[in-house]
């Protein structure tokens, strides 16, 4: 017996009028940490949220575009590729994905620049290439900087930015945490200076190698900083985590990073630093050019 | 041939060979020493001296416990920050007083817990990573269990990686990998299988120098004598490395890693 007789669906015709004037897209975005919308434009240049002050992910040439001296950058080792040593099933296809969607080859860039007039040599690590994970090229990228920074007694700047370790290239991935390692020890026993920037994600066998190897440490506001990612904490602990745990506010009072700097500060701040750590007779300039 | 999945349970074991049969039988006067001298002591890194065929060496390696009370006390040899730094000080002694070191390493990773980070986990791996890097006294490790993640290349920046038979070294273990990628655990034995974890396929690779065998045509070997085979073996080892100028150690330490 049917009680309910099932009733056909009327459609509405939706009055474009009643919506009021609609938004383009991309006129808005969602911060991250506050969770407002923002008007992108109030993002300004530096990409920070108004309210929170949050520093939003930006890509590896934007943050160029923020912190050298203009047409001061050259880039190495940029044919670098992935590579694919383990033949993951449908690795290669991602790469090549990836490297169309993002105009990128790897999750890093790098090479020489000024900053206030000083030769560096430096990194930057971009989020958006899966994840700023490190694999096979973004170890040799790496290596190569700091072994290219000590052949020239040059100081390295390195924006770190990554998820760890690409998975895809399984225990090749974990080897670049030992060869990034080894060749900063290198270059710091060859009394060269080494900056470490660390910005929103850094984690994983990045945390647990050259991110925290600088001597100098300083992290952008917001940034998670960690070496397990929070939800693996949770599922081992079987509790909830607040939500400053592994913000750099949290891990600047646990005592692993020297400041804290604002985006709008840093260009100035690293101009400052690396001339404090000038070789006071001029050899860096020297053998840079 | 076994299965991979069944080589990773045949690791996780609880009745492998573990560190305190390794200090006691092949290592003489064994002397365990505890504490990082920052924090506290970690239980889950065993450290300490003796003697190999009358070498004073330095032995570090996870101790994971055989009885529930005993990995309770250890953590399942999964390390907290101090458990690297209680490493990297003996390390460090025992390069003042040019004594090898041996690791033996049994971990599913550093331990991923609160204190842990706020401890610092990330910077306490970095910093063996970069000390060992040139350490001026031949070092030699052995995956004697599971060799997971940095908590396990955390001691394994080494003159040569050995492997025991049926253990595995991986980036993460097979459920974590499959999680990550697949978004689900219950794939672990198709990640194990791709990952190339076992001592036979990173042999291949060339991650890692020799393994050490289990079996002998297909019987389980005795305990005992899987040791005293380590033990020579490991003292071959010794006796070669220990004439290498140490410059030319270091940088072949380096190139080592430099080739991946």
């Amino acid at each position: 017996m049917r009680l309910f007789k099932k009733r056909p669906y009327i459609s509405i015709q939706k009055s474009t009028s009643q919506n009021g004037p609609s938004v383009p897209d991309g006129m808005f975005e969602k911060c991250p940490q506050c969770k407002q919308s923002v008007y992108v434009k109030s993002l300004g240049q530096e990409r920070i949220c108004p309210n929170c002050h949050y520093a939003f992910r930006i890509r590896a040439q934007e943050r160029l575009a923020l912190t050298v001296d203009p047409n001061s950058f050259s880039e190495w080792d940029g044919e670098v590729h992935p590579s694919d040593p383990l033949q993951f099933p449908g690795y290669e296809e991602k790469i090549q994905n990836v490297q169309i969607n993002t105009g990128l080859r790897e999750a890093v860039l790098t090479g020489q620049a000024r900053f206030n007039s000083i030769e560096s040599a430096i990194g930057i690590m971009d989020s958006h290439f899966i994840m700023g994970s490190m694999g096979q090229a973004v170890g040799e990228k790496i290596t190569r900087l700091f072994e290219r920074a000590t052949e020239k007694n040059l100081p390295v700047v390195l924006f770190t930015a990554s998820g760890g370790a690409r998975m895809q290239e399984g225990i090749f991935s974990l080897m670049q945490m030992a060869k990034t390692s080894a060749a900063i020890k290198r270059h710091s026993e060859k009394g060269l200076f080494y900056l470490t920037v660390i910005t929103d994600p850094t984690t994983g066998g990045v945390t647990a190698s050259f991110a925290m190897l600088g001597d100098i440490i300083l992290a952008e506001p917001g940034a998670l900083i960690g070496f397990a990612g929070k939800r693996v904490i949770e599922q081992t602990i079987k509790a909830s985590l607040p939500d400053d745990f592994q913000m750099a506010e949290t891990v600047l009072k646990n005592g692993f990073i020297d400041q804290i700097v604002e985006r709008e500060k840093l260009k100035s701040v690293i101009g400052q630093l690396l001339e404090l750590h000038v070789d006071p007779e001029g050899t860096v300039k020297e053998e840079s050019k | 041939m076994k299965d991979v999945m069944s080589i990773v349970s045949s690791a996780r074991k609880t009745d492998r060979i573990n560190m305190k049969d390794i200090t006691s039988l092949m290592i003489d006067d064994f002397i365990e020493l505890h504490g990082d001298r920052v924090f506290k002591d970690d239980p889950a890194i065993m450290g300490g001296i003796g003697k190999l065929n009358g070498r004073a060496v330095t032995v570090i390696g996870n101790q994971k416990g055989t009885t529930v009370e005993e990995n309770v006390q250890t953590n399942f040899g999964s390390a907290h920050p101090e458990g690297y730094r209680k490493s990297l000080r003996l390390m460090k002694q025992a390069e003042k007083f040019n004594r090898p070191v041996l690791n033996f390493i049994n971990t599913s990773g550093a331990y991923c817990g609160v204190e842990a980070e706020e401890r610092g986990q990330g910077e306490a791996i970095a910093r063996n990573l970069m000390e060992m890097s040139d350490l001026s006294v031949p070092v030699l490790s052995v995956i004697i269990g599971e060799g997971g993640s940095g908590g396990a290349l955390a001691l394994a920046l080494s003159d040569e990686v050995w492997m025991m038979e049926f253990s595995i070294y991986s980036i993460l273990s097979p459920e974590g990998f499959a999680s990550i990628l697949w978004k689900d655990a219950k794939k672990a034995s198709d990640a194990a299988e791709l990952m190339k974890l076992t001592s036979a396929d990173l042999l291949k690779l060339g991650i890692i120098e020799k393994v050490i065998p289990e079996t002998e045509e297909k019987e389980v070997l005795e305990k005992g004598y899987i040791i005293s085979n380590m033990k020579k073996a490991i003292d071959e080892k010794l006796s070669e490395l220990v004439n290498v100028p140490k410059d030319e150690l270091i940088r072949k330490r380096y190139d080592r890693f430099r080739q991946f």
